[in-house]
């Protein structure tokens, strides 16, 4: 019963396989020096250096980079907040309500989301004047708003493991509830809140659809970017953004499994 | 029991309910408004104006006037056979896209569950790693493959499997190569999460009593895991319906999908009126999978506690 059969083994590699050789092929093909996907010019940097002078495209990420720290940081600290009422507060006003609100956008259709925040933002500046042009805030308000209800399911998930006995004893020494809460809860909830942020910063960096219904015509972000290009087909600096990110990911993870490997005996998962 | 007003918190509780306030407006204001724009604006006439329909109030000199209510983008949705045929076309490559994730995705989750503790944490963190790196692009890496000049063709006509290459791109089969691909983790983890809980004595009673291992399987296993089953299915269907990016990069001409669909409606056609009225039925079509998927999730969380 250890599953150690021959087709199961070779069913699994396939899976993975299908996993990696896309990622794999993107990187090798962004060191060629050819134009063509296929055929192997050389080693070659310079799809790395036409990046360094496409000035549209280093602006689009600066812009998406900006949207993705600010944007996390709001969901993820509103998004706490969201996770801490519904577990600790048992009569809270209108929790149905709020409980429905936080979840739906986890299986709400983005092209959905992306046209009815459009359409928010539309009526607003009709009725109150604002928001005038649509662009960078406009992203961002609505990278918060979906990414929020990510943070809440991993906040979530991290209170219910958590052992309250710390900040009740806490309590009992007399600690000021707002003292308790920065020193003894944020730090018991930080591993959450860690990949929380995370979470929320790679989804809004990601986001393509949202963007693209939300954005005005000043404001462009790198997946809008990258999807005008690619719609094409395949481009080769493209190739060498993707390899770019896929090392970026690379560094985060290791860093991230040094750090927790660390922690280990006190974050006990 | 979770945490609830107890004596000593009820300081921190009233500084949370005050603080729960923001996110709560937030959400009203960002989530819960827009959706009901969008219901108002599926049910006013387009005109050329700027923005493009009609006011659902009307407001004359004596104030409120009356409500303008029109069905006719609804009619217009199920009169047009086009959008019937969109609609039907989507639910099928979800579908059939979820089918083969579950094809594939339950024999990787079974044989990662059954994997001394060490080597599974390294095979899920596999699994979930390409999770990380952009959707977009991993996507997109897909064209490189499967282009008629591109690595698989190449290879298949240099190993003499074929000698002119295979239609791989911008078709059907891509659509679901792509759900497949993006969509596997989001397959195995529930059902890994369901079967790494399964109780292996009841396998190994079974196999003492007798049952070969396909038999323990289909009678023991395979029952025991129907909820991460549609746990997994229901996290890949949903979104699948809905998918834009997969269709727009991978799918051809012909592949008709609702998100593309609405996407050319709103960005080419401008009809605002009707690209409401098909997101409002797109969201009635996938109310029952996601109504059965918040069911299953608040039966686990209980189940949890």
């Amino acid at each position: 019963m250890k599953g150690r059969s021959l087709p199961l083994a070779s069913v699994v590699a396939f899976g993975y396989a299908l996993l990696y050789v896309p990622i794999i092929s993107v990187v090798i093909y962004s060191f060629n020096d050819s134009r063509l996907v296929t055929l192997w010019g050389g080693f070659s940097l310079r799809w790395y250096a036409s990046l360094l002078q496409d000035d549209k495209l280093i602006d689009a990420a600066l812009l998406s980079l900006r949207i993705a720290v600010v944007s996390a940081t709001f969901a993820t600290a509103l998004g706490a907040i969201v996770a801490l009422a519904l577990h600790r507060v048992a009569r809270l006003r209108g929790r149905l309500l709020l409980s429905g609100m936080i979840t739906a956008p986890l299986v709400m259709p983005e092209i959905i989301t992306g046209l009815s925040l459009l359409f928010l933002f539309i009526s607003m500046a009709d009725l109150i004047g604002w928001p005038m042009n649509r662009g960078a805030t406009t992203i961002t308000i609505a990278h918060i708003t979906f990414s929020m209800a990510y943070v809440v399911v991993v906040v979530r998930s991290r209170l219910s493991a958590m052992d309250e006995s710390l900040e009740e004893a806490a309590m009992d020494l007399g600690g000021r509830p707002v003292t308790v809460f920065f020193d003894v809860t944020v730090p018991m909830l930080m591993p959450a809140l860690v990949s929380g942020w995370l979470l929320a910063f790679t989804l809004s960096l990601d986001d393509l659809v949202i963007s693209s219904f939300v954005s005005g015509p000043g404001a462009t972000t790198l997946p809008m970017l990258i999807f005008a290009k690619v719609r094409l087909g395949v481009t080769p600096d493209i190739n060498a953004i993707t390899t770019i990110i896929i090392a970026l990911v690379a560094i985060a993870v290791a860093t991230a499994s040094i750090v927790s490997s660390r922690r280990r005996p006190v974050a006990a998962d | 029991m979770s945490g609830t007003d107890n004596g000593n918190g009820g300081h921190s509780l009233r500084w949370l309910r005050r603080a729960v306030m923001m996110p709560y407006f937030w959400l009203l204001l960002f989530f819960l408004a827009p959706f009901l724009i969008i219901l108002k604006i599926s049910v006013a006439d387009p005109i050329v104006a700027q923005p493009p329909f009609t006011p659902l109030l009307e407001w004359g000199a004596a104030g409120f006037e009356g409500i303008r209510v029109t069905f006719s983008n609804y009619a217009f949705l199920f009169q047009d056979g086009y959008y019937g045929i969109i609609y039907a076309a989507s639910l099928k490559m979800a579908a059939i896209g979820t089918l083969l994730c579950l094809l594939l995705g339950y024999p990787m989750a079974y044989y990662i569950a059954r994997q001394p503790p060490q080597r599974r944490q390294i095979l899920l963190l596999a699994v979930i790693l390409p999770f990380w790196i952009s959707f977009l692009l991993r996507v997109y890496a897909w064209i490189g493959l499967l282009n008629n000049r591109g690595l698989i063709n190449e290879f298949l006509i240099g190993i003499g499997v074929i000698d002119r290459p295979l239609a791989m791109l911008y078709n059907d089969f891509a659509v679901y190569l792509g759900i497949v691909y993006s969509y596997l983790p989001f397959m195995i983890l529930p059902l890994y999460a369901n079967l790494e809980r399964l109780n292996l004595d009841l396998l190994d009673a079974a196999a003492d009593l007798g049952a070969r291992r396909w038999q323990a399987f289909v009678d023991v296993t395979l029952p025991l895991s129907v909820p991460g089953i549609i746990g997994g299915c229901l996290l890949v269907f949903i979104p699948a319906v809905g998918e834009f990016t997969i269709p727009a990069l991978l799918g051809g001409a012909d592949t008709l999908m609702i998100g593309r669909v609405l996407w050319d409606e709103f960005f080419i056609n401008r009809d605002w009126p009707v690209a409401s009225a098909v997101s409002i039925v797109l969201l009635l079509l996938l109310i029952a999978p996601i109504m059965w998927f918040q069911r299953l999730q608040t039966r686990e969380h209980e189940a949890a506690r």
